[in-house]
């Protein structure tokens, strides 16, 4: 069990943690998620004892990290797979780590054998390739057979093969009792491993709850409507018509129409209606990965922009050379802007509630054409 | 808001389903079945030793260490034999005092790398997850360096010394100065070290703490060199004796000044310099983030 309570890091001007509470219960994998920069290392370093909070406080089974009576063989962690010296070979790196904690020399075999490493154990971890420096990591951690396990980052560099053994592991060890904490910026990783999440932006709490909760507090499931031959005109008739039938209608950037509160008969019925022929009318459910970059859109830390090579072409380059040559168009992002999103569930959104008269229809196509949030 | 009932959609939502269902419930917290024993310095001593001697810069260092010792004591001694010129006062056991300041780069260079390489490599955090005592880490790796250079300086001056002594014909060196040669030249030379692995703690950084280092070991008396003014005198005097080549050579009874310490003085003053440098090292490495 783990507790922070009003956790907070300061490094000069910058607060990478923000008053952060939350437990972390035995018996299940709890996921730790947050995007780049959002202070899950720095919280994971905090609870190992590594960083001293500003304020607040974090314990594990009721004791700071540092005053754990037998700390290596209660809490086993991986922080960094490449912390570790390059010129040690495995099997002397986690020999080192095991008479530091006192554990008897044959639990090293143990380990290794258990990461699949037991090869590679005399060779200089120098060689190691991402994937096998995480194994080896993941072999530090569970040398003490501790009750407390944190992870970072597990996967990073893993094939699918490692991915997958990860996800099995976390499992089984949660399944024995243990508190298992993983941090990922990986939703689509902690969907398939994690019972509960626990989401920060920005050093600060967005969430903590079961999986199933999360999704269904943070997506809806919404119809893709495809007008036969994209045309415009027919888009924005079947929009009208959608929206004055009670849905609420917002254009994906293919040309594509996202419905919401419409069941899917009623949606091809109004097409009919509205004499508007359909290409495609499917069911769709937004993921866990998209109800997670809903709600962490506002906090991304590093947000990259499109590679304009602005003022770097040469202007002559279109009077001779190529002719037929047009310059890349920026692609069309896949990370779509705040209003393609599934609208959040009923109760939390509070234009859902209100009646779509044609008033409220224009006015929400002109906020779609200026491509604002319409909620 | 109602949901497009569809088909897909339960599948859809089904499908991760039996990957969150709850596990079976365990009857209580996990125990490990291997017994549990409180660890200790015994056992960080162990841990230290392994890492000390499974990485090469341990074996490049020393292995030069004893090189240089060895080969210029040689050099010495075939330079004093083939010219066949007389030592004069010069005690015998002197000669080997090149080799030893030359070497101390080499022991220093390790004392910064036992610590000051496990920042670098990240290496300290899992060291530190292993054992959260920064006290019980610092002291076995200071107990695991001092030993080991010690007893490596000290077989070695003392191969050298006996090497000396056999083929130069001078007066025969008393009990006490033969002890300070090996020994207390052993005991310097290892609390230098130990000194270098205080300040790799508190710099982090390898190559600025050896910068720092071969600093302190040199600049005094390369500054004291060049300080001509009269009113500097004194402060020059003072560099000159308390240099650290200077200290050296007054375990050899051959101090660069003739007045400042002498004997044994020079061990105190570098074991008190070094205790105060690990107390910063340990109030250092307890306070700050790792």
């Amino acid at each position: 069990m783990i507790e922070a309570v009003g956790l907070t890091k300061r490094y000069g001007a910058k607060t990478a943690v923000s008053n952060l509470s939350f437990q972390v219960r035995p018996g299940t994998v709890t996921g730790f998620l947050g995007p780049n920069g959002s202070g899950k290392s720095t919280t994971m370093r905090m609870i190992l004892g590594l960083d001293q909070p500003t304020s607040g406080h974090v314990t594990i089974g009721g004791h700071p990290f540092r005053s754990l009576p037998n700390a290596p063989r209660q809490v086993g962690a991986l922080l960094d797979a490449k912390a570790v010296h390059g010129g040690r070979s495995a099997r002397n790196h986690l020999l080192s780590l095991a008479q530091l904690a006192g554990i008897p020399a044959a639990r090293v075999d143990e380990v290794l054998g258990v990461v699949g490493l037991q090869d590679v154990a005399r060779k200089r971890s120098k060689g190691f390739s991402l994937g096998m420096g995480q194994r080896l990591g993941i072999a530090a951690a569970l040398l003490g057979d501790p009750q407390v396990l944190l992870f970072d980052e597990p996967v990073n560099g893993l094939d699918p093969e490692g991915i997958l053994w990860v996800r099995n592991l976390m499992k089984m060890l949660a399944s024995e009792g243990r508190t298992v904490f993983v941090s990922s910026h990986l939703m689509s990783e902690m969907a398939l491993t994690a019972d509960h999440l626990i989401v920060i932006g920005r050093g600060q709490l967005l969430a903590d709850m079961n999986v199933k909760e999360f999704i269904s507090a943070n997506s809806a499931d919404f119809a893709r409507v495809r007008v036969a031959d994209g045309l415009a005109e027919r888009r924005e008739k079947l929009t009208t018509s959608l929206t004055e039938a009670g849905g609420r209608v917002m254009s994906e950037p293919d040309g594509a129409l996202r419905v919401t509160g419409l069941p899917l008969p009623r949606i091809s019925e109004v097409a009919h209606e509205s004499d508007v022929r359909l290409w495609e009318l499917s069911p769709h459910q937004a993921s866990l990965e998209e109800a997670y970059m809903r709600m962490t859109q506002s906090v991304v830390d590093y947000r990259s922009t499109a590679d304009q090579k602005a003022g770097l072409q040469q202007p002559a380059a279109h009077g001779h050379g190529q002719p037929g040559y047009e310059p890349p168009q920026p692609p069309v992002p896949q990370v779509p802007q705040q209003n393609w999103y599934a609208p959040p569930p009923p109760g939390q959104n509070p234009s859902a509630a209100a009646p779509a008269g044609p008033a409220a229809a224009t006015a929400d196509l002109t906020k779609r054409d200026t491509s604002e949030d319409a909620r | 808001m109602t949901t497009p009932p569809t088909p897909q959609a339960p599948s859809q939502r089904q499908a991760p389903a039996p990957q969150h269902s709850p596990q079976t419930a365990p009857a209580g917290p996990y125990t490990s079945p291997i017994p549990v024993r409180r660890a200790t310095l015994g056992d960080a001593i162990a841990s230290e030793w392994t890492k000390i001697r499974s990485v090469r810069s341990t074996m490049w260092t020393l292995g030069v260490m004893i090189v240089l010792l060895l080969g210029i004591g040689l050099l010495a001694t075939l330079a004093v034999n083939t010219v066949d010129s007389d030592l004069g006062s010069t005690p015998v056991l002197s000669l080997g005092f090149f080799g030893v300041l030359l070497g101390s780069i080499c022991v220093i260079t390790l004392g910064v790398m036992t610590i000051a390489s496990e920042y670098g490599t990240g290496m300290i955090r899992t060291t530190l997850t292993a054992c959260p005592s920064r006290a019980r880490v610092l002291g076995a790796k200071a107990i695991v360096f001092f030993l080991l250079t010690f007893v490596i300086t000290t077989v070695t001056t003392a191969l050298v010394a006996v090497m000396q002594t056999a083929f130069i014909e001078s007066a025969a060196p008393s009990g006490g100065d033969w002890l300070r040669a090996t020994v207390g030249v052993g005991l310097y030379t290892a609390t230098l070290g130990l000194l270098a692995l205080a300040v790799g703690a508190l710099i982090r950084h390898s190559a600025g703490a050896i910068t720092i280092m071969i600093g302190v070991v040199l600049l005094p008396l390369v500054l004291a060199m060049f300080m001509f003014a009269e009113s500097l005198s004194d402060l020059r005097l003072a560099l000159f004796q308390y240099s650290i080549p200077s200290q050296l050579s007054a375990l050899y009874s051959t101090s660069v000044a003739d007045s400042g310490p002498s004997g044994w003085d020079s061990l105190w003053i570098m074991l008190g310099v070094t205790a105060v440098a690990m107390i910063c090292a340990f109030v250092t490495l307890d306070r700050r983030d790792v």
